[in-house]
């Protein structure tokens, strides 16, 4: 490594170093580090009202939230729409871009299908979901219906308003993650399917000894993508379902917003933000110290 | 976001040959099997848009039924238009984009630049306190960062709107490692010529990171395009409100809804996108296969 | 002491007023007004040109309206705006956002601004079904002006179909769930393809539940909106209503119901019967390929409907002068002749008596007379729910009533819940 003109760690490096940072620290710092030590702060004071001043409660708020039936309701589906969205997306993501990646009939096309989803803005398309899991008339009814099926209200019943809402969630992310799939898939050499097909493994075995193997940093980065995502996409739920039937779709991230924006309780809305942060920061640590260990990219 | 992995396993890899083509083509039966599963997903996946696209250009009364014979009309793309202002919605969503975008390209430059040319004490801790915006993204600070906004007397302005993502982990993390496969040797030979930091900079690193500038521009265009919770939070007006939020306020109407109008809205709010998209498929997808190869 | 403080209000006012006509040719009097729509429809248009007519007739005064969104946008906008010193001097809101707005601080009562006679007499010009939601503790805190209830509407051609009078609409719970069961119709198997009634329950189901328990005779809550009565008896029995309709009589789809979708429900002839708001009718007038008609809600002891829509509301932060100012917008946007105008321009009800004696209300009716229904329905309308923590006691309520419809509470269980809810945040307010 030739030593830098400037020399390493001379002062003016140093200088020129900081300075370039400078810009983009500031920001980092004022609405990523600073909010995030602040939601803890401000969950410690009740919302300031009229007259009324922020009061310091120290813990009060979190006492609250355990005690707040839709906080548990909101998290537990928060960890359900995790299960159901994060698996599920990535398998079909590695499907899909498999799929375009071979020579398939209509490649171009396919490839251009499963990644509409991705431009398509979710507050819009999620009022296309709404005709189709409209009950009656709606497209998915009107399918079942041809098979004699009875209708269903998707959206208006407990057990199935969550599981509707991770089939379109499932929907906008899978071609998006496509596309880091097929990235990958392009850089894996010819040579090492063809050998293990001169071994006589069969397409199967080969996939699960040399494809999937090879494809697991995406498949780690994907599933790191996926997580963040899953306590982060809430777009649709403004016009799917609002949190309902009886908060069975309400994730904490919609919550935060219920409680923040609409019932303007910012000093109970930084206690859950905390919640997430939390979920989000031991994500973090998994990977850091587990999954980090596994992959080494550098 | 942290797609950074990928591409840095991209820039470290040697470049293959595309398409290993006999892994998922063996038989014909196969063949037919993958063609039809990867079909039906296709049309699964397509769905929404081909309502849409049907919807909008029929009377309201088909937008339950299909009849191969009913009157094609662009009247709900004229009433979409006349019920909102979208032309004022389209100005506010691209003068938001191109904001976040040029922020983020140059700070995500000058950041990066510095990780990966530079040593300075702090430089590693500076580093990973960067990347925990991978992971804590603005979306979920809405509530301080709403407080932060509203003390600096900013909410309902585009600057609220673009601030928090100005500066982009994702974007310093990839161009970090974009720079780093850049020969020293150039930027000596432009130092030779007289060039300083920021000149080296402009005419060496630059130009040799140009696909991904490319492929992260698509990304952020893309996210930010289409994004609503914050823009929602920090909007109250015309004047700044974005698309999507437009969309939704359009769309929520106490007289219920009216599909064949608010897909005609679907359409011309993510035209532009759906549009480039088809223009420049080809150079996207390369772009993120290529980001940093050379 | 609140009398001292609103004579001294007065006697700021009247100076006030001094000096405006002292300095009226000098400088205009500028009002911000907020008015909670999406900009560019044709509502737009209109309140421009009011707007416009106004300042023609008073030459110091002139109004910036200012089209802030959905009536969610513009609560958020003007509570966000008084926080920062710069609220508008009037604005249009929901009306259940009376209590917010009073324990923010930001709005002054109507009575404080009504100096002469000829002002107490205009506000006692509305209809009084429209003032409960305006008056807490003595004081009018707004002035009705866009205001709904919720009604029936009917599909005349499945009543004959069914064989019933397409012309009479059901009168009380037993014959809507008698008809129900008529005009319910199922395919060979067994699939229903027309529902007899459909009352939607998402995003604000606590709005048509009102309908059941007005009906039922008792009220949500009390008059100082800290106080809410969830868990009695006949609300219960209110909720346990609805929920028969579906769950017992067969007649109502299960489940929650889209408000959004329901006109469309009803278009698609799936649904024979439906409850929503008099805003609608235009709507529904348009796009049904049918004869439709327009009925009061079927009464259980008695008849009921809660009211919905906004009011106007004067900001405290604004100067004596602009008070003044905006009083007089406001009374003139209210005149008989301009209610009038706006109720047939946009399907609102018309908010007093003397807007439906103008020629021009006489008129209308004549040639298309369901509007009236609203209007006599309004002798048993209540006050839409409204507590302080409005949003918050709202959704308490809201989650207890969908939980009841999709099946996972009992209504007793659903209510109770709901009411320990409201006890534990309204507890503050007492």
């Amino acid at each position: 490594m030739t030593a830098h003109p400037l020399g390493n760690g001379g002062r003016l490096a140093a200088i020129h170093g900081w300075l370039l940072l400078l810009p983009a620290a500031v920001l980092l710092a004022a609405f990523t580090h600073y909010p995030a030590v602040a939601t803890f702060w401000h969950s410690l004071f009740t919302t300031p009202r009229g007259n009324r001043p922020a009061r310091f409660i120290g813990a009060d708020h979190y006492r609250d939230m355990l005690a707040d039936p839709i906080f548990w309701t909101a998290l537990q589906n928060n960890l359900v729409f995790a299960a159901g969205t994060i698996l599920p997306s990535i398998a079909l993501a590695m499907a899909m871009a498999l799929w375009v990646n071979a020579r398939i009939a209509g490649r171009g096309l396919l490839r251009l299908a499963y990644f509409t989803p991705t431009v398509l803005p979710m507050i819009a398309v999620a009022n296309i979901w709404l005709f189709f899991y409209t009950p009656d008339y709606g497209l998915f009814d009107q399918v079942r219906g041809l098979f004699g099926l009875p209708a269903v209200n998707w959206l208006g019943s407990g057990d199935t308003a969550l599981g509707a809402v991770i089939v379109v969630t499932v929907w906008k992310e899978a071609g998006f993650f496509m596309i880091f799939y097929l990235a990958a898939l392009q850089q894996i050499p010819p040579e090492l399917g063809e050998a293990a097909q001169l071994e006589g493994a069969s397409r199967w075995q080969r996939f699960w000894r040399v494809t999937f193997p090879l494809l697991m940093p995406t498949t780690l980065f994907v599933l790191i993508n996926a997580t963040i995502n899953a306590f982060r996409l809430v777009d649709h739920l403004f016009v799917m379902t609002r949190g309902g039937p009886d908060n069975a779709t309400s994730l904490l991230l919609y919550y935060i917003y219920e409680v923040g924006f609409k019932f303007w309780d910012q000093g109970y809305a930084a206690a859950l933000t905390m919640v997430l942060l939390s979920l989000l920061a031991t994500v973090a640590l998994l990977k850091f110290f587990w999954l980090e260990r596994k992959v080494h990219y550098q | 976001m942290s797609e950074s992995v990928q591409l840095t396993r991209a820039l470290v890899r040697p470049i293959a040959s595309p398409a290993p083509s006999g892994l998922l083509a063996d038989g014909r039966i196969d063949r037919l099997l993958n063609t039809t599963g990867a079909w039906a997903l296709g049309i699964l996946w397509l769905a929404p848009l081909l309502y849409a696209v049907w919807t909008a250009f029929h009377p309201s009364a088909y937008s339950t039924r299909f009849d191969l014979f009913a009157p094609l009309t662009l009247e709900n793309f004229r009433a979409a238009w006349a019920a909102a202002p979208f032309p004022r919605y389209f100005l506010n969503t691209s003068i938001l984009v191109a904001t976040i975008l040029a922020g983020q390209l140059v700070l995500g430059t000058l950041a990066a630049y510095a990780f990966a040319r530079f040593s300075f004490p702090g430089r590693d801790i500076a580093f990973a306190l960067v990347l925990i915006q991978l992971m804590i993204m603005p979306d979920v600070l809405v509530v301080e960062n709403y407080r932060s906004i509203h003390a600096l007397g900013l909410v309902d302005t585009i600057p609220a709107m673009a601030l928090p993502y100005m500066a982009s982990a994702f974007g310093i993390f990839l161009l970090r490692q974009t720079f780093k496969t850049i020969p020293r040797e150039l930027e000596e030979a432009a130092r030779i010529e007289g060039c300083g930091t920021l000149g080296i900079l402009w005419r060496v690193y630059v130009p040799l990171a140009k696909p991904t500038y490319l492929a992260y521009a698509l990304v952020s265009v893309s996210h930010h395009w289409n994004n609503f919770l914050w823009p929602l939070i920090v909007t109250n007006t015309v004047e700044t409100r974005p698309l999507t939020v437009g969309l939704a306020v359009f769309a929520g109407t106490d007289q219920g809804i009216d599909w064949a109008i608010i897909t005609a809205a679907t359409l011309l709010a993510s035209g532009p996108l759906l549009i480039a998209f088809l223009l420049f498929q080809r150079q996207f997808v390369q772009s993120f296969l290529r980001a940093g190869i050379r | 002491m609140r009398k001292l403080f609103s004579g001294l209000n007065q006697i700021a006012a009247g100076l006030g007023i001094a000096l405006s006509v002292a300095a009226a040719p000098a400088i205009a009097t500028d009002l911000t007004f907020f008015y909670p729509v999406a900009v560019g429809g044709p509502v737009t248009k209109i309140v421009d040109d009011m707007a416009a007519a106004f300042e023609k007739e008073h030459p110091g005064i002139r109004i910036k309206p200012v089209y802030s969104g959905s009536y969610q946008d513009t609560i958020t906008k003007v509570l966000t705006a008084n926080k920062g010193g710069d609220a508008p001097h009037v604005s249009v809101l929901l009306s259940t956002d009376m209590y917010t707005l009073i324990d923010e601080d930001a709005i002054v009562p109507f009575d404080e601004l009504a100096r002469s006679d000829e002002d107490r007499a205009w506000m006692q010009g509305f209809f009084p079904g429209f003032m409960k939601n305006s008056q807490t503790g003595g004081k009018t805190w707004g002035i009705p002006f866009q205001r709904s209830t919720v009604v029936m509407y009917w599909n005349k051609d499945l009543f004959k179909a069914a064989g019933l009078d397409p012309e009479r609409p059901p009168q009380n719970w037993q014959e809507l769930v008698d008809y129900g069961r008529k005009l319910t119709q199922r395919d060979a198997s067994g699939k229903v393809t027309t529902w007899g009634v459909q009352v939607p329950s998402s995003g604000f189901p606590y709005w048509l539940f009102q309908t059941f328990t007005t009906q039922a005779g008792v009220e949500l809550m009390n008059a100082a909106g800290t106080q809410t009565y969830f868990d009695k008896p006949e609300v219960i029995e209110a909720l346990q209503y609805w929920v028969d309709l579906s769950r017992k009589h067969g007649v109502h789809p299960q489940g929650v119901v889209e408000w959004g979708t329901t006109p469309k429900d009803f278009f698609e002839r799936k649904a024979a019967i439906i409850y929503t708001t008099t805003g609608n009718l235009t709507n529904i007038r348009n796009n049904a390929g049918f004869d439709f008609g327009v009925a009061m809600l079927p009464a259980g002891k008695q008849r009921g409907t809660p009211t919905g829509g906004g009011n106007f509301h004067i900001f405290k932060r604004a100067t004596a002068e602009e008070r003044e100012a905006a009083m007089k917008f406001v009374k003139w946007m209210t005149a008989p002749q301009r209610a009038a105008e706006w109720a047939i321009a946009t399907g609102y009800v018309a908010v007093s008596p003397a807007a439906w004696e103008t020629e021009t209300m006489k008129k209308y009716v004549a040639d298309f007379p369901a509007p009236t229904v609203a209007r006599d329905q309004l002798q048993y309308a209540v006050a839409e729910l409204s507590t302080h923590e409005n949003q918050r006691v709202t959704k308490a309520l809201n989650d207890g009533l969908q939980a009841a419809l999709t099946g996972t509470k009992t209504p007793a269980q659903a209510m109770q819940d709901a009411q320990r809810e409201a006890e534990r945040i309204l507890r503050a307010y007492r």
